[in-house]
């Protein structure tokens, strides 16, 4: 299988920050990259890169088999890029945004407002299509924005953090429509902050943190790095949170995070120990104002990878209260 | 003949359409200078510089300083207005830079950076687009000029061939605009180095005044501004007198301005990340 974007070494200063440093990565064809990292790691750096935006100081990529740097044109024919902040033009309409990347790309005009239209129902803004775009909620503008890129029907997607700030049910909505996207043959690169974004959608992952590549994986391995799952029992009673941490380290033989607010972590792989650690808890006395078993959330995959503590990201969990 | 109908579906042929690269320049610039357009129509205030504040100068000046300067509200009239349409294209060039340091900040742009258009298209767009607002500058200007009791003193066919060669000087000094755009940090700073060109340029000129009426090392600045050679070779066109020289100076200025300021606000644009 060739690969549909290929980067080697990449190397991007702006003045004394160096927002890349040797950055190397790769999709195959028709499948999703998720490039995780916190903020300032230098997802955007790159993305913009791999879609002809800058030009890096060293290094190299091909997207679709053409160098981003000797042939940017014929890479601009092949992709489609949605920003992390929606870069829909404000004062147009739907349709007219939809409409102008048409005739872009050289589409006919009875061509480019077949194919809004088209984009609209499937990004159900129909009802919006004839309204300014400043009017619309921000879910509906990354909807827009996406829907933009997708224009020209590109054989490569860089999808910039597109649900960053999405409620969760607009994630789902987005997590859909990048999963047709593949379904219909683009290959996706998509950089997020959240891992169980990327566990979601991507078929490899590749992490980055400060310029730097620590670690490229399926989502399975990364999981088995960091641990598949994180459960975090929260005691009524905040002094007993130390008998929780040990109850906790007899049941999951792991060490246990004391966490803000008496909550208690612990990795762990699979919802099994919930069976265990319940009835334990009952059987001491201790009553839990929260429970539940969540993937880890970014800053816990960086300590896994790095041994740094740093508070990054925003935790994004689907929590399971048991 | 047989005809073997394929079923042409046309949303799929977005490459399919092979056109030469000028032609291509030329669709592309109009389509984006469309959309600047429908920004101004949906934003019509921001037609203000163009449409209110001529009339506001015009009237302020001729009422103000008529009688003062040139004895007769409406000698100065005839004298003021080929002066306060030039002043009017110096102050509406300012917009323009405005306006794409602000669609830059937003990303609008990056995503006309990614699409498969020549570069230089989205500038020359929105230069295009300024065409409206000049053509809106004259008509408002010559209008309430008219209404005043301004009058051509030569005839139709040079009043016209005065308005085509200020839109041209226009569209040529929306490129210093455009220029200041790309490489001001916000929008706020465009508009303040833009009145800092556009201020002396208008006072510093046979605008309000006879140049032969100022100290000599002044002269020598009004002479050499653009916009006097512009309102030099517009007062001869509507009022009569030399136009030659004038007009040579001012096609000069264009040429000068359009080959300086257009390769410069391209490459800045190109370097903006």
């Amino acid at each position: 299988m060739t690969n549909a974007i290929e980067a080697h070494g990449l190397v991007k200063r702006f003045g004394s920050t160096t927002a890349l440093d040797g950055v190397s990565l790769a999709a195959r064809s028709g499948t999703v990259l998720g490039v995780l990292g916190p903020n300032g790691a230098g997802k955007t750096t790159a993305v913009r890169i791999l879609a002809t935006l800058i030009r890096p100081e060293a290094g190299s990529a091909r997207v679709g088999g053409h160098d981003v740097l000797r042939h940017p044109e014929r890479v601009r024919e092949l992709i489609g890029l949605t920003g992390q902040y929606a870069s829909v033009d404000e004062d147009l309409s739907g349709t007219q945004n939809l409409v102008l990347i048409g005739q872009l790309l050289d589409l006919r005009r009875p061509a480019a407002r077949a194919r809004a239209k088209e984009l609209l129902e499937w990004f159900d803004l129909t009802d919006a299509a004839d309204r300014p775009a400043k009017t619309y909620s921000g879910g509906m503008r990354r909807r827009l924005d996406l829907a933009a890129s997708l224009v020209g029907r590109p054989q490569v997607v860089f999808l910039d953090e597109p649900t960053t700030g999405l409620d969760p049910a607009k994630r789902e909505d987005m997590w859909g429509v990048i999963r047709r996207l593949v379904a219909d043959g683009s290959t996706v690169l998509l950089t997020t902050q959240y891992l169980e974004e990327a566990d979601a959608l991507a078929d490899e992952i590749t992490v980055i943190d400060h310029g730097k590549v620590i670690a490229h994986d399926t989502p399975d391995g990364l999981k088995r790095i960091v641990g598949s799952q994180t459960l975090r029992v929260r005691p009524a009673d905040p002094s007993r949170t130390d008998d929780v941490a040990r109850l906790l380290v007899a049941v999951t033989g792991a060490t246990p995070e004391l966490q803000a607010q008496g909550a208690v972590t612990v990795p762990v792989d699979g919802d099994a120990v919930l069976g265990q650690v319940v009835p334990r808890l009952a059987a001491v006395g201790i009553t839990v104002t929260e429970l539940s078993l969540q993937l880890p959330s970014l800053d816990e995959v960086f300590f896994a990878l790095t041994g740094r503590r740093e508070t990054i990201a925003p935790v994004l969990s689907k929590e399971s209260v048991a | 003949m047989s005809v073997l109908t394929t079923p042409m579906d046309d949303t799929r042929a977005v490459t399919a359409v092979p056109t030469p690269r000028p032609l291509r320049l030329v669709r592309h610039s109009l389509a984006l200078a469309r959309r600047s357009l429908i920004k101004t129509r949906r934003t019509p205030e921001a037609l203000i510089d163009v449409t209110i504040q001529p009339i506001i100068f015009l009237t302020l000046f001729v009422y103000i300083f008529g009688g003062a300067v040139a004895g007769s509200t409406h000698q100065y009239l005839q004298f003021l207005l080929p002066g306060i349409l030039a002043q009017m294209i110096g102050t509406g060039a300012v917009a323009i830079g405005v306006n794409l340091n602000t669609d830059i900040e937003k990303g609008v742009f990056d995503r006309f950076r990614s699409l498969p258009i020549p570069r230089s298209a989205p500038l020359l767009g929105v230069v295009l687009a300024d065409f409206v607002r000049y053509a809106l500058v004259i008509v408002m200007t010559l209008g309430c000029g008219f209404v005043m009791g301004f009058r051509i003193e030569t005839g139709p066919l040079q009043a016209l061939f005065g308005c085509v060669v200020t839109v041209a000087f226009a569209m040529s000094l929306s490129w210093v605009s455009v220029y200041i755009g790309m490489i001001a940090r916000s929008s706020g700073a465009v508009q303040g180095i833009m009145f800092l060109i556009v201020l002396p340029l208008s006072f510093g000129s046979n605008v309000f005044v006879q140049t032969t009426t100022m100290p000599g090392w002044l002269q020598a600045f009004v002479r050499v501004n653009p916009l006097t050679q512009l309102v030099g070779t517009t007062r001869g066109l509507f009022l009569g007198g030399p136009v030659a020289r004038p007009l040579l100076w001012t096609v000069l200025w264009m040429v000068g301005l359009v080959s300086v300021f257009m390769p410069l606000a391209l490459r800045a644009y190109r370097r903006r990340a």
